[in-house]
């Protein structure tokens, strides 16, 4: 038997062409001297009604080529001058709103679409966006959660006090289980805004075929299927008039899952009217400016718990930024408001939200994607709870752990999905434990006293979380076994650097019986695959590998029935290895599965020395058709898999700072991961997930912050002002230990690893830098985040203050 | 506004490229652009993250701060040049993918061009001398933990290789 490739830390198939710098990114494709390029105007106000454009003197430029406003899309027939799609309602989303491809009336950000320039090249396209004059009514804008919440002004004229949508879910009487508890606390926390910030921005390429009627568009995205779609619909096109590709990404975190972008849409249109290719690559200030962010958030927990600190009642209330539209929804509070449980079974729980709108950049979903701020919440409470009762906190936490003889476990609320939130399997005790085992829990109070002594701050923090992956609705997979033997592999979801074409092929070589290397595979294609939802919620592995895992599977049930025939052995006692079939304990009865392929596709035409032998005077039986009745020719397997629910993946950070009592300065001495994604696929991608996770939620717990000033410009919208971590930021080392609990959910018992690195981190370094601080200040308390030294350095000017969480009754 | 062009001479890779660019063409637009070399790329355009760096006459500039003019007479070597002549990876990009180094890769060049200059100044760097040499350069997915052992073992694969030769 081939080695299982499962499980295995198999090395990137695809590092080979990124590390000689043969990568394709979208910027890579059309590199052309007659690709023209485009550039948009966008606006320098947060809120403002526009007056006038003018673009006279745009015209007029050498090497422009064409300028859109919205005017232009009206006099199209094509919807492309509605709103862009609200992709997914909700009836609690009773005042969503969507921008248009291009400003209408009305701007509601910095950065948002006002014009499109398409010119010769990028320099020219951004002289003419120079050159287009707009005059706008400056209107007051509304930036940040509290103006929002006030209302004092409208951000949308027709949603009163700035509400998108009002939530509730709850699980029983929370009011009368407060009123009833032991003791109670209350909380007020708030959580900066930050973004996914992929090192490659947005970009879309397009090209119109005239003597097909076919467009091609490359973008750069999380889904090829939904841009697809969209640009269908927009442009008035069938679908079948238009593919889709994903080029390599360079990255996405979230950003790339929200569609169509304008340029999405704009970018086609411009390159079926003016017969060109067309290239559109975001720049980063226009990164920061008009594609998303997220994570921001004020929160107001009260709790009451027993003298064991188990939570007995927990009621909850969070306003969310949702920026100046809403096309994804409401799947960031929704996830928050879910997710907060993490491992933890409140006897009764209510959750209320607002998501709200103001004038700054969109928010959608950014890894995590509403769990971190979920998991902050829920985190600090268990801290102020230990406080309270002077515990451990890992005690506190395991006295309310759901318990592993407890799943499946259904928490009583309705997920993301619309599915009911029920975890499917975990072993959150045995977690703790290694956990405390892995960052020396136990020990850690007489080093800190040891420190404390010599004038040193050392602190510890843990946090937990529970995360649903892999939500559906379905991924689909095709394989195809070539007559040379070597199998191709397409399933329609995207790619960003979590190294698909490798785990993918790991699974169809173990399936199959072939050498890796004989597999390719191909992601995000819409020719190859054009059934497909995206890349998203930790889904791929689960998703699409089970597709994979299943279409593999066919493929094989396929070859063993030809190989059974063209051999004459009953198809149980064969086996494939290393693309032979042969049967087991005889090696010399065997037939490759190149041939396999050849017999499976009966031929009128031989085209080679190996399509001779399955011509129609070679094989088949006179008295049969060639093609059995329900047979298919060709050895191929395809298939979907489509879960009834998410299956959910948990882990506890645990991490060591110590600060600085004179500069403030926070640095970490040790970071520890417990991580339970079920059965790994690759251990080394797992990990590297992870690192990348744990990195992104340094850089949002210690550096990164939008910096809106209240106008509504985005301060720091470069590289230089938004303090993205470099290594030196990082950890130097970061301690994992995995626990494997597999989902019962998919054939292969995996769950979703990719956003669980960043899901803890603010609760974790929250924890840790106020523990660390206690050691001089008892009081201090940390409730916003993040926390810069200059930050930490405020705070201690305000100590000794009073608690955010009080004690009403004992 | 039409831009007046310069006829000028460009070495990249050991092999000369004659293109006629505006003054104000960046090296880094130049390469990817009027060459192809797309190997190269563009993560700020402002000189912070290092997506773009490559070697003139051997030293690590930022391609997206200067004009393509500019280098005009300097040995420009790239990503795409980092192989060895056989084609095989060269030491540091073979360390890359023995660490998995490298996730989306867009950064990946900048790391690789940036690193084989460190090592060539410093062949036998100490664990913080690794950091530190990475240290001017941004990468979104990796959390830097393995390009730093990549750092260290593309030194030990030089090593070898100075042993053997
Ligand atoms: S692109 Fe040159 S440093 Fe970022
Ligand atoms: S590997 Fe993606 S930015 Fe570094």
């Amino acid at each position: 038997m081939t080695t299982k490739l499962m499980g295995t830390p198999v090395q990137r198939v695809e590092d080979q062409r990124f590390l000689r710098g043969h990568g394709r990114y979208v910027d890579d494709v059309a590199v052309d001297e007659r690709t023209l390029h485009a550039a948009v105007v966008r606006s320098p106000h947060a809120h403002a009604r526009i007056v006038d454009i003018d673009v006279s003197a745009v015209l007029d430029l050498e090497g422009v080529h064409a300028v859109w406003t919205y005017d232009d899309l009206a006099g199209l027939a094509t919807p492309m001058a509605e709103p862009l799609p609200l992709l997914i309602p909700h009836p609690a989303l009773t005042h969503g709103r969507t921008q248009y491809a291009l400003a209408r009336a009305e701007v509601n950000y910095v950065g948002e679409a006002v014009a499109f320039v398409v010119a010769d090249d990028r320099y020219v396209a951004e002289d003419a966006v120079g050159l287009v004059r707009v005059d706008y009514e400056v209107l007051p804008p509304v930036v940040g959660i509290d103006r929002a919440r006030a209302a004092d002004h409208l951000v949308h004229d027709d949603v009163p006090g700035n509400v998108g949508a009002r939530m509730e879910q709850k699980t029983g009487d929370v009011e009368a289980a407060l009123a009833a508890a032991p003791h109670r606390l209350q909380l007020d926390l708030t959580v900066e805004r930050s973004a996914c910030m992929p090192m490659e921005g947005r970009g879309t390429v397009a090209r119109w075929d005239p003597d097909t009627h076919r467009l091609q568009v490359w973008s750069s995205t999380q889904t090829s299927t939904g841009v697809r779609a969209a640009v269908a619909v927009k442009l008035g096109l069938d679908l079948g008039q238009v593919d889709v590709i994903t080029p390599d990404v360079g990255g996405g975190f979230g950003v790339k899952i929200n569609h169509p972008w304008p340029e999405e849409l704009l970018v086609p249109l411009a390159a079926r009217t003016l017969g060109r290719t067309v290239k559109f690559t975001e720049d980063r200030r226009e990164h920061f400016i008009s594609s998303a962010h997220e994570r921001g958030q004020v929160q107001h927990i009260e709790v009451g718990f027993d003298d064991e600190g188990r939570l007995l009642a927990l009621d909850v209330e969070f306003w969310h930024d949702h920026g100046a539209y809403t096309p994804y929804g409401l799947i960031v509070p929704i996830i928050t408001s879910t997710q907060l449980l993490g491992p933890y079974k409140p006897q009764v729980y209510r959750v209320r939200f607002e998501s709200l709108y103001t004038n700054t950049v969109i928010v959608t979903p950014y890894r995590g994607a509403g769990r971190p701020q979920g998991c902050y919440a829920m985190e600090r409470t268990m801290d102020a709870i230990a406080d309270f009762l002077d515990r451990d906190r890992a005690e506190v936490r395991a006295a309310n752990f759901i318990q592993p003889d407890e799943f499946p476990f259904d928490q009583g609320l309705v997920f993301q999905d619309g599915r009911e939130l029920e975890y499917d399997s975990g072993d959150y005790p045995a977690s703790l434990e290694k956990l405390k085992a892995l960052v020396g829990w136990d020990d850690f109070p007489a080093y800190q006293a040891e420190m404390a002594a010599a004038g040193r701050r050392v602190g510890i923090g843990l946090a937990c979380y529970v995360e649903g992956t892999g939500v559906g609705p379905y991924e689909g997979a095709h394989v195809h076994i070539e007559t040379s033997g070597k199998v191709k592999v397409a399933t329609g979801l995207t790619t960003q650097g979590q190294g698909h074409a490798t785990v993918f092929a790991q699974l169809v070589a173990d399936e199959l019986g072939v050498r890796m290397e004989d597999v390719e595979v191909v992601t995000g294609d819409t020719r190859r695959m054009p059934y497909a939802v995206g890349t998203f919620a930790s889904r791929a592995a689960v998703m699409s590998g089970s597709a994979i895992h299943l279409a593999a599977k066919r493929a094989k049930e396929k070859a063993l029935r030809i190989a059974a025939e063209a051999l004459e052995v009953d198809e149980r006692d064969l086996e494939i290895v290393d693309g032979v079939v042969s049967v087991k304990g005889s090696p010399g009865t065997s037939i490759d599965l190149g041939t396999v392929s050849v017999l499976s596709n009966p031929l009128r035409y031989a085209f080679d020395e190996a399509s001779k032998a399955a011509t129609q005077f070679s094989v088949g039986d006179p008295g049969r058709p060639p093609v059995a009745e329900g047979d298919e020719p060709g050895l191929e397997g395809k298939d979907f898999y489509s879960p009834e629910r998410a299956t959910f993946a948990s882990g506890m950070h645990a991490v060591i700072v110590e600060t600085d009592p004179l500069t403030a300065e926070i640095r970490i001495l040790k970071y520890a991961v417990v991580h339970d994604c079920g059965h790994l696929i690759n251990p080394m991608i797992v990990e590297g997930q992870i690192h990348g996770g744990v990195a992104q939620g340094v850089g949002g717990a210690l550096y990164e912050r939008m910096a809106y000033d209240e106008s509504g410009q985005l301060l720091n919208a470069s590289f230089m002002d938004f303090l993205m971590p470099y290594v030196t930021e990082i950890p130097d080392g970061i301690d994992i230990d995995h626990l494997e609990t597999p989902s019962p959910l998919n054939p292969l018992g995996i769950k979703g690893a990719g956003e669980a690195g960043v899901i803890p981190s603010a609760a974790v370094f929250a924890a840790a830098i106020e523990d660390a601080e206690r050691v001089a200040l008892p009081d201090l308390t940390i409730t916003a985040m993040p926390i810069s030294p200059s930050e930490l350095h405020a705070l201690r000017q305000r100590h000794p203050q009073p608690r955010p969480h009080r004690q009403e009754r004992s | 506004m039409s831009d007046t062009r310069h006829d000028v001479r460009l070495s990249v890779n050991g092999v000369g490229h004659d293109v006629s660019v505006p003054a104000r063409r960046l090296l880094s637009d130049a390469l990817r652009h009027d060459l192809g070399l797309t190997g190269t790329h563009v993560g700020c355009e402002h000189g912070v993250c290092g997506a773009c760096t490559v070697l003139l006459d051997g030293r690590p500039v930022r391609a997206c701060l200067m004009l393509a003019v500019s280098a005009v007479g300097c040995e420009i070597t790239t990503v795409e040049g980092l192989a060895r002549d056989d084609g095989s990876l060269g030491p540091v990009q073979q360390a890359f993918a023995e660490c998995h180094g490298l996730q989306c890769g867009f950064c990946t060049p900048g790391f690789l061009t940036t690193i084989t200059a460190g090592l060539a100044d410093n062949p036998t760097p100490t664990h913080e001398e690794c950091r530190d040499m990475i240290a001017g350069n941004l990468c979104r997915c990796t959390g830097y933990q393995n390009i730093v052992r990549a750092v260290e073992r593309a030194a030990e694969l030089i090593a070898e290789e100075g042993e053997a030769s």
